[in-house]
C-alpha cells in the first residue's frame, strides 16, 4: 500500500453503507430500470435504433435484408468506422479534426504512388499502407503540435488543413487522373473473402476477449475487497458479444461481393481489431486515462504533472493514422484512388458516427463503441435508403434527422442524470 | 504547544512583483499535527506566501527551512517530494472522472502502462476512510455527482495520498453551505489530530477558531500577529487583520507576541 497510514486509534468508521443491488436476473432487471430512470441510457437507445432501422428496411426493400448485402454493409461502413474511431479521440480533448476527410485521401494516395508498378519506388502493398498511416500520423502529429504549443485553436489548425490536403490531392489528380490500385494486399483490406472456418474462428477470439479481460481484473483484485463484478450482466454482455460476432459471420458466410467467394470480409475484421486496441488503449491504459483527464479538466490534468500537450499532439496523430487507414479502405473498396475521393461526406460522416455514439463534442465524455455503433447505424440507413432508391437529397436529410434526434435524446438524458444527482 | 522544531519555518521571505512589494520579511512556523490558519484581508499576501511554499512563485529573499533543514523549492514537483501538497481554491478535479481516477490522477499505479484499477481502488477506499469521510456511496462515481463538500474531501484525500507532511488548504470552506462546511471543518481537524500538518487560509473567522491551533496574520504582506487560539479572541484577530503594527521592523529583534 502506497498511503500513509493515518489512522488514529478508534478514527476507523464503519465502512458506507453501500446501496446494493439484488443479485441475480432481478438485479439486472432492477439496474435496467435505475439506469433508465437517472436517464443512463449507454448504448441502449442506439441499438435500438438499428433494430428499428433493420426492421423498417428488412419488410420495405427487397434486396436489403440479404447476406450480400449485409456483406456490402460491412465494407462500407469500414472506412467510415476507422475515421470515427480517431473523431473519438479528439473529441474526448474537446477538440474537433476536420483534416480527416481529406487526410484519408492523402493516405490513399501515398498507397496509390507506392504501389506503381513501373514506379522507381514500388514497393510491396504491406510496407506502402505502413508508410502511408505513418506519414499520416506525422501530417497529424503536425497538426496537433500547432494546437498544442502555439495554441491555435484546432478548428482553424485542421480547418487548413482540410484546405491543404484537398490541395495536394487535387495537385497530383487532376494531371494523372485516376491512379489504379493493383496491389493484391492494398485490395485486400476491403474484400479479402475469410474461409468459413477462419470466420467463425476470428467470432471465437473476439467472443473470448471479453471473458478474458474480465478474468484478467479479477486476478489483479485477488486479495482486495473492492466492488464486486455483477455476474448477471457480464453473463448477458458476454453471450450478447457472441451472438453478434457469431451472427455477423453466419450471415457473410452466406453472402460475396465482388469477389468470387461467401464468408466475412477482412474490412470487419479490421475496425474491429481497431476497435478492441483503441477501447484498450482508452480504458486500460495511463494514456487513455491522461485523455479523459485532459478533456475533462486541462488545468487540473496540467497540475497533476500530466503533460497536456503531448497527450494533445498523440491524439492528433492517433487521428491522422485512423483517417489513412479508413482512406485506404476506401480506395481498396474501388481498386483506385480519383478525383472524387474521399467519397461523399466523409468527414461529416465519421463525425456524426461519434457524435450519434454518444461522444461529447466539449471532451471527456464517450467511448469508442459509440463511433463504432454510431457508424454502423448510418451505414445501415444510408445502405438501406440506397437500395429503396432514395435520392441522395433525401438521404442527406434523413441522416441529419437522425444525428439531430440522437443528439437531442443524449441531452434530455443527461439533464435526467444531473437532476438524479448521477 | 508543542517544543519540537517545526516542520516548516519562514525565515525573512520577501517577495516583490516589480515595484509591488508582495511579502516583507514575512515568518511563519507550522508544526506537524497543528492546524495553522493563515488570515488576513485581501491584498495582504497569503497567497502570494503559499505559492513560494508551494512552488509557484521562487521568494525573492529569505529561507525556507523544511525538518530543520534549509530548502529551495523551484517548481510544485520539488514540493511534493518533501511532501508539501496544496489543496486549491477550485479544487483541480476532473468532473467526468471517478473518485479514484481523480485520487490517482497523474501517478496512476500501473504495470508496462496497463493501469492496476484494483489497487488504486482498494488504496483509495482505505484513504477515504481513515479520513472518516463516510458520504461518498462509492468510490467508482463520477466527482461531477458529488456534492461540494464531499468534492472538498476528495481533493483532500488526493493530496494526503502521497505520505504528505504539509496540507495546505486554500479557503476550502468559500463555497459551502453550513452543513457542508462543518463536514469539511471536521476533516481538517481530523488531520491535524493525525500528525500531518495544516495550513489553512480562509477569511471565515469562526472556522478559524473552530479549527485552528495557531493563528498566523498577516496584513499588506508583513506579519502583524500570531496567536494561539485558546488564549485569544475573535476581536484581537479582527483588530491585527484590519489595523496590525508588523511585529518586527527592520533593526529590530523579534517580539513573539504582538501588542495586545
Amino acid at each position: 500500500m502506497t498511503s500513509v497510514d493515518i489512522v488514529g486509534p478508534g478514527a476507523a468508521p464503519p465502512p458506507p453503507e453501500e446501496e446494493q443491488l439484488p443479485a441475480g436476473v432481478a438485479g439486472l432487471y432492477q439496474r435496467a430500470w435505475l439506469n433508465l430512470r437517472t436517464g443512463n441510457l449507454g448504448p441502449f437507445p442506439i441499438i435500438v435504433g438499428e433494430i428499428v432501422v433493420v426492421l423498417i428496411f428488412g419488410f420495405t426493400a427487397t434486396n436489403f435484408f440479404t447476406a450480400v448485402n449485409f456483406v456490402n454493409l460491412i465494407t462500407q461502413t469500414a472506412g467510415t468506422a476507422m475515421l470515427a474511431y480517431g473523431v473519438v479521440y479528439v473529441l474526448l480533448l474537446g477538440e474537433i479534426d476536420l483534416s480527416i476527410g481529406y487526410l484519408a485521401g492523402i493516405g490513399a494516395l501515398i498507397v496509390a504512388e507506392l504501389q506503381l508498378p513501373g514506379s522507381s519506388w514500388h514497393m510491396n502493398g504491406i510496407l506502402a499502407m505502413l508508410i502511408a498511416v505513418a506519414a499520416c500520423a506525422l501530417i497529424g502529429g503536425v497538426q496537433g503540435s500547432i494546437v498544442a504549443f502555439v495554441g491555435v485553436p484546432s478548428f482553424v489548425v485542421t480547418l487548413g488543413g482540410f484546405l491543404i490536403w484537398q490541395g495536394v490531392i487535387l495537385n497530383k489528380l487532376e494531371q494523372r487522373g485516376t491512379i489504379i490500385i493493383q496491389d493484391r494486399w492494398i485490395n485486400y483490406t476491403d474484400a479479402y473473402i475469410f474461409s468459413h472456418f477462419a470466420g467463425y474462428l476470428i467470432a471465437a477470439i473476439l467472443t473470448a476477449l471479453y471473458p478474458i479481460s474480465i478474468l484478467y481484473k479479477l486476478v489483479v483484485a485477488r486479495g482486495t475487497q473492492i466492488a464486486q463484478q455483477n455476474w448477471t450482466v457480464v453473463g448477458v454482455k458476454a453471450v450478447g458479444i457472441a451472438i453478434a460476432a457469431f451472427g455477423t459471420v453466419a450471415i457473410a458466410n452466406h453472402g460475396k461481393i465482388i469477389t468470387t467467394a461467401e464468408g466475412l470480409p477482412l474490412a470487419g475484421v479490421l475496425i474491429v481489431i481497431a476497435f478492441v486496441v483503441l477501447t484498450f488503449l482508452a480504458k486500460w491504459t495511463t494514456f487513455g486515462r491522461h485523455v479523459y483527464a485532459v478533456g475533462g479538466n486541462a488545468e487540473a490534468a496540467r497540475r497533476a504533472g500530466i503533460s497536456v500537450p503531448r497527450i494533445r499532439v498523440l491524439v492528433f496523430m492517433i487521428s491522422g493514422a485512423t483517417a489513412a487507414m479508413g482512406g485506404i479502405i476506401f480506395a481498396a473498396q474501388v481498386n483506385s484512388v480519383a478525383l472524387t475521393f474521399p467519397p461523399g461526406n466523409l468527414l461529416l460522416n465519421a463525425i456524426a458516427s461519434a457524435v450519434i455514439g454518444g461522444v461529447s463534442l466539449f471532451g471527456g465524455r464517450g467511448e469508442v463503441r459509440g463511433a463504432l455503433l454510431g457508424a454502423v447505424l448510418i451505414g445501415t440507413l444510408q445502405n438501406g435508403l440506397n437500395t429503396l432508391n432514395v435520392s441522395n437529397g433525401w438521404i442527406y436529410i434523413i441522416t441529419g434527422l437522425v444525428l439531430l434526434g440522437a443528439v437531442t435524446l443524449d441531452t434530455f438524458a443527461r439533464r435526467l442524470q444531473a437532476r438524479s444527482g448521477r | 504547544m508543542s517544543d519540537s522544531p517545526p516542520l516548516l519555518e519562514l525565515r525573512n521571505l520577501t517577495k516583490s512583483f516589480g515595484s509591488v512589494q508582495a511579502l516583507t520579511d514575512v515568518d511563519l512556523e507550522v508544526r506537524s499535527g497543528e492546524v495553522t490558519a493563515l488570515v488576513g484581508d485581501n491584498g495582504a499576501g497569503k497567497s502570494t506566501l503559499i505559492k513560494c511554499i508551494a512552488g509557484t512563485h521562487s521568494p525573492d529573499s529569505g529561507e525556507i527551512l523544511f525538518e530543520g533543514r534549509s530548502v529551495h523549492i523551484h517548481t510544485p514537483k520539488d514540493a511534493s517530494r518533501l511532501g508539501i501538497e496544496v489543496v486549491y481554491q477550485d479544487l483541480a478535479l476532473c468532473d467526468n472522472l471517478d473518485v479514484v481516477q481523480n485520487v490517482y490522477l497523474g501517478r496512476e499505479v500501473n504495470r508496462f502502462q496497463i493501469l492496476n484499477e484494483a489497487a488504486m481502488e482498494q488504496t483509495t477506499s482505505a484513504t477515504l476512510k481513515s479520513l472518516a469521510v463516510t458520504t461518498i456511496r462509492s468510490v467508482r462515481q463520477p466527482v461531477a455527482t458529488l456534492s461540494g463538500g464531499q468534492r472538498q474531501s476528495v481533493a483532500v484525500a488526493k493530496a494526503v495520498q502521497w505520505n504528505s507532511k504539509l496540507v495546505i488548504l486554500d479557503e476550502p470552506t468559500a463555497a459551502l453551505g453550513v452543513a457542508q462546511t462543518e463536514q469539511v471543518l471536521a476533516l481538517v481537524r481530523r488531520l491535524g489530530e493525525q500528525g500531518l500538518a495544516v495550513i489553512l487560509i480562509s477569511h471565515n473567522l469562526h472556522d478559524i477558531f473552530e479549527t485552528a491551533d495557531r493563528i498566523m496574520v498577516l496584513r499588506l504582506g508583513r506579519n502583524v500577529g500570531s496567536f494561539d487560539r485558546r488564549t485569544t479572541t475573535q476581536q484581537a484577530v479582527v483588530e491585527a487583520i484590519t489595523a496590525g503594527v508588523p511585529t518586527k521592523v527592520a533593526g529590530i529583534t523579534q517580539s513573539t507576541e504582538p501588542p495586545a
